[in-house]
């Protein structure tokens, strides 16, 4: 199966690779998946008081080249963002940056779901009761 | 070096050069119909059949007119399942065959349930390896036909076909093996090892793609098969259609220089393979091998990279031709179900990856392929979430995922 020059991009070169203080309270983590499903993703997010703005984003993901691409796209997109910025990123968005095919858009959706997941922790641990609009993120 | 590096010598083999030119004046020179039995263009078609079939018998211990031409091991595992279902049916009803067969034994045994016959699919040990004992067992009065493989296409282990043969013998049961994987690599013979049916391919063995055969036992005892091609009533009935001489010619060269060679190529294929084993067991830790090391093809390696999932790790060795458990691609997302039949957690086969050396590689590739995918499991590790939990003395089989 032939795999986009994006892809490639970033399997060959991840962004963000690494991990955060997961104790600390501007650090929000996800973590979705389940090594038997083949596919487990790490994101974390660090958000600075002062701006609302994530400062920081790192990913650890077992998956396959698509899972890494998209994680490691998602790191760069939060960044600078607002945590309701980051809401918006959709899975669509992915499938289209990286050109995934149909079989991977699993991976766009876990990727989804793991900025889901850091932004529901940093709100639980920042005593924001999540929004009900965001329906991943309800706690 | 040229790249890429070819490691998947269970899906094919490249064809040896001296197979092709032995085939070569079948096309146009002595083009015959090896069914002519009137002119000479028919006499010289049927002698290089005649001799391509002793070769064949030659490697396996068998007698030329128990070789069965076909189009290749899946017709040859169908040819002999439903051909003895159908003449047998008036003794039983029964098939006996194991979790781990390839789709061609385990989807015609689906198709005859289908049509009443009943099946048992014996389950593997964690070796890969069929329990005799639960075989004997599952032999009933009913049983006519024993069918299991004799060296296993994904993880390479061979089974005790002997013991298997000498089991189905005492019970009066036929047996047939998918030899593919064996034929020409390891020593195979139908008389030591109490083989009825056995499933011949060419192109595993560095032979063309398209021709294969079936051997069919004629003596102690006389195995019967029904046709399931109807026509001209070549092969002595069992199997009609105009021969593919070119292709048989081929089979048969190919055979005879696996016959020739074998002892030194199983010397160096051993070599290559305990060598790329060895060099990934030094570099890395947490590797694991699927399947029996003891009975095993020589040139078969299949190994999980624990944290690290398969198709990634292919990605990072594009240049390597090589197969993995993980079906990522596949539609189901399941992993390979052999691998699973040995007992293996998901999360181990998605990090598989079978490694089938051939005749054509040479030590410089196994160096340049251990040494890379070294580098690349290590990259791996770094990326994986489940290195690092491991790393903090995290029980991964505790974890509570978030399943969706």
């Amino acid at each position: 199966m032939a795999y986009s020059e994006k892809v490639l991009d970033h399997y060959n070169n991840p962004r963000n690779v690494g991990s955060l203080d997961k104790n600390s309270p501007e650090v929000g983590t996800g973590m979705v998946g389940a090594p038997e499903c083949g596919d487990v993703m790490k994101l974390q997010i660090k958000v600075n008081d002062a701006s609302g703005l994530i400062e920081d984003a790192k990913f650890k993901t077992f998956g396959c080249g698509s899972a890494i691409a998209s994680s490691s796209l998602a790191t760069e997109w939060l960044k600078g963002k607002t945590v309701d910025q980051a809401l918006n990123i959709k899975n669509t968005d992915i499938v289209n940056e990286l050109s995934l095919p149909p079989v991977k858009i699993h991976c766009s959706v876990l990727a989804e779901d793991a900025i889901k997941a850091a932004i529901e922790d940093y709100r639980k641990k920042q005593g924001v009761k999540a929004p009900a609009s965001a329906e991943h993120a309800v706690a | 070096m040229k790249t890429p590096i070819y490691l998947d010598n269970h899906a094919t083999t490249r064809m040896d050069p001296r197979v092709l030119d032995a085939m070569i004046p079948y096309f146009t020179e002595y083009f015959g119909n090896a069914a002519s039995r009137n002119h000479e263009f028919g006499w010289v078609a049927e002698q290089a059949v005649d001799k391509a079939r002793k070769q064949i018998a030659d490697l396996i211990g068998a007698a030329p007119r128990e070789i069965i031409f076909t189009s290749g091991a899946t017709e040859s595992d169908n040819l002999a399942i439903k051909g003895v279902a159908e003449m047998y049916a008036e003794k039983g009803n029964h098939i006996i065959t194991a979790a781990t067969e390839h789709k061609a034994v385990l989807d015609t045994c689906k198709k005859l349930e289908k049509h009443g016959y009943r099946v048992t699919y014996l389950p593997v040990k964690g070796d890969g390896l069929v329990d005799l004992d639960m075989l004997r067992e599952a032999i009933t009065d009913k049983t006519i036909l024993v069918t299991i493989m004799y060296a296993n296409n994904e993880i390479g282990v061979i089974q005790p076909v002997a013991e298997i043969g000498k089991i189905c013998r005492e019970k009066g049961v036929l047996f047939h093996t998918d030899g593919v994987q064996a034929i020409g690599k390891v020593p195979v013979n139908v008389n030591r090892d109490n083989i009825d049916m056995m499933s011949i391919t060419a192109h595993k063995l560095y032979g063309p793609k398209g021709v294969g055969a079936l051997y069919v036992r004629r003596k102690n005892p006389r195995v019967q098969i029904t046709a399931q091609m109807d026509g001209g009533g070549h092969e002595r009935g069992m199997r009609s259609g105009t021969l593919n001489v070119p292709g048989i010619v081929g089979l048969g060269e190919a055979c005879a220089i696996s016959q020739r060679e074998m002892p030194e190529e199983i010397k160096r294929l051993q070599y290559l393979r305990d060598k790329l084993k060895n060099k990934l067991e030094a570099g890395l830790d947490e590797v694991y091998i699927n399947g029996s090391w003891e009975h095993r093809l020589p040139h078969s390696l299949n190994m999980s990279f624990a944290y690290v999932e398969g198709e990634s790790l292919l990605m990072g060795i594009n240049d390597v031709a090589v197969s993995s458990g993980s079906a990522c691609t596949s539609a189901t997302l399941e992993p390979s179900y052999v691998l699973k039949a040995l007992g293996l957690g998901d999360d181990i086969a998605h990090s598989s990856i079978r490694f089938g050396i051939g005749r054509f590689n040479t030590e410089e590739e196994i160096d340049y392929v251990a040494d890379k995918l070294i580098d690349v499991v290590r990259k791996l590790r770094e990326l994986s979430p489940l290195y690092e939990m491991a790393k903090e003395g995290i029980d991964l089989s505790k974890v509570q995922w978030a399943h969706d």
